[in-house]
């Protein structure tokens, strides 16, 4: 485990600008591997185009307890960046006035932020179809004011989606941080406990799994079954959905790939896996994401690339779905993470 | 051209063996990936074999294709080196199982 961010540790890749310049260069520069633009072209699709919202994901904050190996979001304890409840109050505006019927609520651990159950408290009143929050599970044990989270999301019919790299203590803590397979299982026993991913119970627990290492995830039903056998024999734990998510080569996963001497073979894999069908699903067509500060992105990775939506309407706060319909989606070659296979998306695969 | 037999980066272009002769490498290809489909045994079980037959031959490009297939399916690396037990035991046993024949001509060839 990395015990520090990119950024902390001043690494060259924490900025931005360092990681696109390395995934536009080295083999999409000599023409050896097309770009993410050439192979859209050569499907026929010039541009990837927003269509009707349907999910406001929204960033709450950086700060993180965990430093994992493969965070796209550079997120740890040392991060500060934390939304205020003023930019709050204008992503609720959205969620009043669009059609958007999830709020997917992330991180970092979004619970870290100090208006976060006002937040949830507040969208649950406007009565958001699908209430999202990701945790991370060790943030529900790591400190007594989150012990009673459980509650707290059971109350407010939280659908809660976390994060398990797979069944074995030894791939989890790998990639999560020494103890984190083990904090994990005992945070899962509390949710089923309270009623959450148990048979016959609306409570929803899904679960995410991202591969530990540079390799992409095969079919996530196959997965699914191999999960939920594993945890219910070993443990006893029960959940809902098993959601398949492919580490997009950007931050602390590109600088793992690079490091290991994996990023070309890594790239190939996604490039000859590339999928037409989950091109034209892929979620920036249907979320905007909202970083801490409001501003706005296609997703939570061009999120993290710092890629503001191209548009003159950059903030939540002059948000405007039919005025917004009108830009192009910002691409780069990170984005063959989300087209690779049976695609990639916050909700698992897409074709 | 590589100063050694085995490059690593040739495992992604197996593929190109089709340009030489459309016909028969798209039948391979096609072949290929039937059988690997889901049938009586799951995708899963045709990895381990693959892994297994992959050391038996020594296949370095199929090593490494089926050590991260296995890794993409979640299989862990004690059911991988069962695997390659599996057929390391079946290996030396059709050496060993030759020792039969020895014993044979032995008995034969000795008064």
């Amino acid at each position: 485990m990395s015990a520090q961010s990119l950024r902390k540790r001043k690494s060259a890749l924490a900025d931005p600008v360092r990681q696109l310049e390395y995934l536009a260069g080295g083999m999409f520069a000599d023409g050896e591997l097309p770009t993410f633009k050439e192979k859209l072209k050569k499907h026929g699709m010039d541009h990837l185009r927003p269509g009707t919202l349907e999910i406001l994901q929204i960033n709450l904050g950086y700060m993180c307890n965990q430093v994992c190996e493969h965070c796209h979001v550079d997120a740890g304890p040392d991060r500060k960046e934390i939304m205020t409840r003023e930019t709050m109050e204008q992503c609720l505006e959205v969620l009043r006035t669009t059609g958007a019927h999830t709020l997917d609520l992330t991180g970092g651990a979004p619970e870290m932020n100090p208006d976060f159950r006002w937040f949830v408290e507040q969208a649950y009143a406007i009565g958001v179809k699908d209430l999202i929050v990701r945790s991370n599970l060790t943030i529900l044990n790591a400190n007594k004011k989150y012990y009673d989270l459980p509650e707290f999301f059971k109350a407010h019919n939280v659908h809660v989606v976390s994060s398990m790299p797979h069944w074995t203590r030894g791939k989890t803590d790998r990639q999560r941080g020494s103890g984190v397979f083990d904090r994990s299982i005992q945070a899962l026993k509390v949710l089923n406990s309270v009623g959450y991913g148990v048979p016959d119970s609306d409570l929803q627990l899904d679960l995410v799994y991202n591969p530990a290492g540079a390799f992409l995830p095969a079919g996530q039903q196959d997965l699914e079954k191999e999960f939920k056998k594993a945890l219910l024999e070993d443990f006893g734990i029960h959940f809902n959905q098993l959601f398949t998510i492919t580490n997009l080569p950007i931050s602390r996963f590109l600088e793992y790939l690079i490091a290991s001497e994996n990023y070309e073979d890594y790239m190939y894999s996604l490039v000859e896996a590339f999928n037409p069908a989950a091109a034209t699903n892929v979620m920036c067509t249907n979320t905007i994401s909202v970083g801490w500060d409001g501003y706005l992105y296609d997703c939570d990775f061009n999120q993290m690339l710092d890629l503001k939506v191209d548009h003159s309407l950059k903030h939540i706060s002059e948000y405007r779905e039919d005025l917004l319909a009108d830009r192009n989606i910002i691409i780069s070659q990170h984005c063959y993470g989300c087209t690779a296979g049976a695609g990639s998306s916050c909700q698992g695969t897409l074709a | 051209m590589s100063k050694s037999y085995y490059d690593p980066a040739d495992l992604r272009k197996f593929g190109s063996i089709t340009e030489w002769s459309e016909e028969l490498g798209e039948k391979f290809f096609e072949y290929y990936n039937k059988v690997f489909e889901e049938g009586a045994l799951s995708p899963r079980e045709k990895s381990l074999i693959a892994l297994a037959v992959a050391h038996v031959r020594q296949c370095p490009y199929c090593i490494d294709a089926y050590t991260k297939d296995g890794l993409q399916r979640g299989i862990t690396k004690e059911e991988m080196m069962e695997a390659v037990h599996v057929g390391a035991a079946i290996e030396s046993g059709a050496t060993l199982v030759h020792g039969v024949q020895m014993m044979n001509k032995y008995k034969k060839l000795s008064m």
